[in-house]
C-alpha cells in the first residue's frame, strides 16, 4: 500500500450535502434551491432589505448633516425662508403620508392573511395616497417658483430684504438674506430626493398591483410585498424628519 | 434518513410524532430560547391590524404635537421638542410597521448598527466643526 493511496483516502470525504433535499419534505413554489427552508429565504430577503436601507440612511444623513451644519450657520435665513413655506400644505402631506404608511401595513396584513381583495385594495389606496402626496408637492413646489424663491438665475431676495406688507417677518441684512439661498437648495434637494422616491415607490407599487391579480402574493410568498411596506415605511420616516426641519423652524 | 415509512398497509405515516421535521429528523417545533445565532430564531409573527391601527394614531399624534410645540415660545428647545417627537414617532415605526419588535436578532443588529454608525458619523463632523475656533469666541 503506497502512501499516495492512503493520501487519497483521506483528502477526498465524501461530498457533502448542500442542496435542501426534495425528497424528504416538500417545499413551497416560491421557495429558491439554495435555500434550506422558506422561513431561512424570508429571513435572507429581510435582511438583504435592511442593508440597503441603512445605504439609504447614509445618503439622506449627508443631507441632514449638512442642514444641520448650514441651519447653525445662517439660522436667521433658515427661519425667515422656512417660515414663507406652506405649513398647512406640509401638514396635510405629513397626514396623507402616514396614513399611506398604515395602508401599506394593512397591506402586507392582508397579503399574510392571504386576502388577494383586502391586499389589491390597500395597495391601490397606497398608491393613491403616493399621487396625493406629490400632488400637494407639486403645488407648494409651484408656490416657490411663482415667488421666485428656487435657487437658480431668478432666485430673488426682495421678499426677505423687505417684507411685503402686513408680513410679521423681520427685514434681514443683505449677506443673511442672499443665505435663503442655502436653505431653498437644501430643501428642494431633500424634499425632491424624497419626491424621487415616492415616484420609483409608486411605480414598484403599480407592478405589484398588477402582479397580486394573479395571487401570487397571496399564496404564502409574502416577502415581495414586506419589503416593498420596510421601503415605503423608510420614505415615511424620512418625511417624518423633513417635516419639523423644513417647515416649522422657529415659527411664530 | 427517511422519517415517512411505508406501514402494512400500504398508507404513509411518520415514524413516532406527526411533528413536522427537517431532514435529519430534527422536531421543526423544537424552539432552541438560548440559539441567538439561528436566524430562523423567531418564526413569522402577523401585527394585526388593530395594532397598526393604535400605532397610526400615536403617530397622528405626534404629528400634531409636532406643529403645537412649534408655535410655543420654547427657544432652544424648540429644535429639540421637535428632534424628540421625531425620533419617538420613527421608532414606532420600525417597531412595528416595520416589523423590528419582531424580528431575529440579525436584523434587530443590522437596524441598531445603521443608525448608531449614522450618529456616529454626525457627532464626529459636529465636533471637528465646534472645536474649529475652540477658545477664540
Amino acid at each position: 500500500m503506497s502512501v499516495s493511496s492512503t493520501f487519497s483516502e483521506i483528502t477526498h470525504p465524501p461530498a457533502p450535502e448542500i442542496h435542501a433535499s426534495h425528497d424528504v419534505h416538500d417545499h413551497p413554489f416560491y421557495q429558491r434551491h439554495h435555500f434550506e427552508t422558506a422561513e431561512q429565504q424570508r429571513e435572507a430577503a429581510g435582511f438583504g432589505m435592511w442593508l440597503f436601507l441603512l445605504t439609504e440612511i447614509m445618503f439622506f444623513g449627508g443631507l441632514f448633516m449638512a442642514y444641520l451644519l448650514y441651519r447653525n450657520w445662517y439660522y436667521d435665513a433658515f427661519v425667515a425662508a422656512s417660515n414663507s413655506i406652506s405649513v398647512p400644505m406640509g401638514l396635510t402631506n405629513t397626514i396623507v403620508l402616514i396614513t399611506s404608511s398604515l395602508t401599506m401595513a394593512m397591506g402586507v396584513w392582508a397579503a399574510e392573511v392571504k386576502n388577494k381583495k383586502l391586499l389589491q385594495i390597500f395597495l391601490l389606496a397606497t398608491v393613491v395616497l403616493g399621487f396625493a402626496f406629490l400632488g400637494i408637492k407639486t403645488g407648494e413646489y409651484y408656490d416657490k417658483f411663482a415667488e421666485h424663491h428656487v435657487p437658480g438665475a431668478s432666485f430673488s431676495i426682495a421678499d426677505f430684504v423687505n417684507p411685503p406688507a402686513g408680513s410679521k417677518e423681520k427685514p434681514l441684512p443683505m449677506d443673511m438674506a442672499k443665505k435663503t439661498e442655502v436653505y431653498f437648495s437644501l430643501y428642494f434637494a431633500m424634499t425632491g430626493v424624497h419626491a424621487l422616491h415616492m415616484i420609483i415607490g409608486i411605480a414598484i407599487l403599480i407592478v405589484l398591483l398588477w402582479k397580486s391579480n394573479s395571487g401570487v402574493y397571496t399564496s404564502g410568498y409574502v416577502q415581495p410585498i414586506e419589503n416593498f411596506g420596510l421601503y415605503w415605511h423608510f420614505v415615511d420616516i424620512v418625511w417624518i424628519f423633513l417635516f419639523p426641519f423644513l417647515y416649522l423652524i422657529n415659527r411664530h | 434518513m427517511s422519517e415517512l415509512q411505508k406501514t402494512d398497509n400500504g398508507e404513509q405515516a411518520i415514524a413516532l410524532s406527526n411533528k413536522p421535521v427537517d431532514r435529519h429528523g430534527a422536531n421543526l417545533d423544537y424552539h432552541d430560547a438560548g440559539n441567538v445565532v439561528n436566524p430562523e430564531h423567531i418564526a413569522h409573527h402577523i401585527v394585526s391590524p388593530v395594532m397598526y391601527l393604535a400605532i397610526f394614531g400615536v403617530l397622528m399624534i405626534g404629528t400634531l404635537a409636532t406643529v403645537g410645540f412649534a408655535y410655543l415660545p420654547l427657544g432652544p428647545f424648540n429644535a429639540a421638542v421637535a428632534i424628540a417627537i421625531a425620533c419617538t414617532k420613527a421608532v414606532f415605526v420600525v417597531l412595528f410597521f416595520m416589523h423590528v419588535k419582531y424580528s431575529s436578532r440579525l436584523v434587530k443588529l443590522t437596524v441598531v448598527s445603521g443608525f448608531f454608525t449614522f450618529l456616529v458619523l454626525v457627532i464626529m463632523s459636529m465636533s471637528d466643526y465646534i472645536s474649529r475656533a475652540w477658545g477664540q469666541w
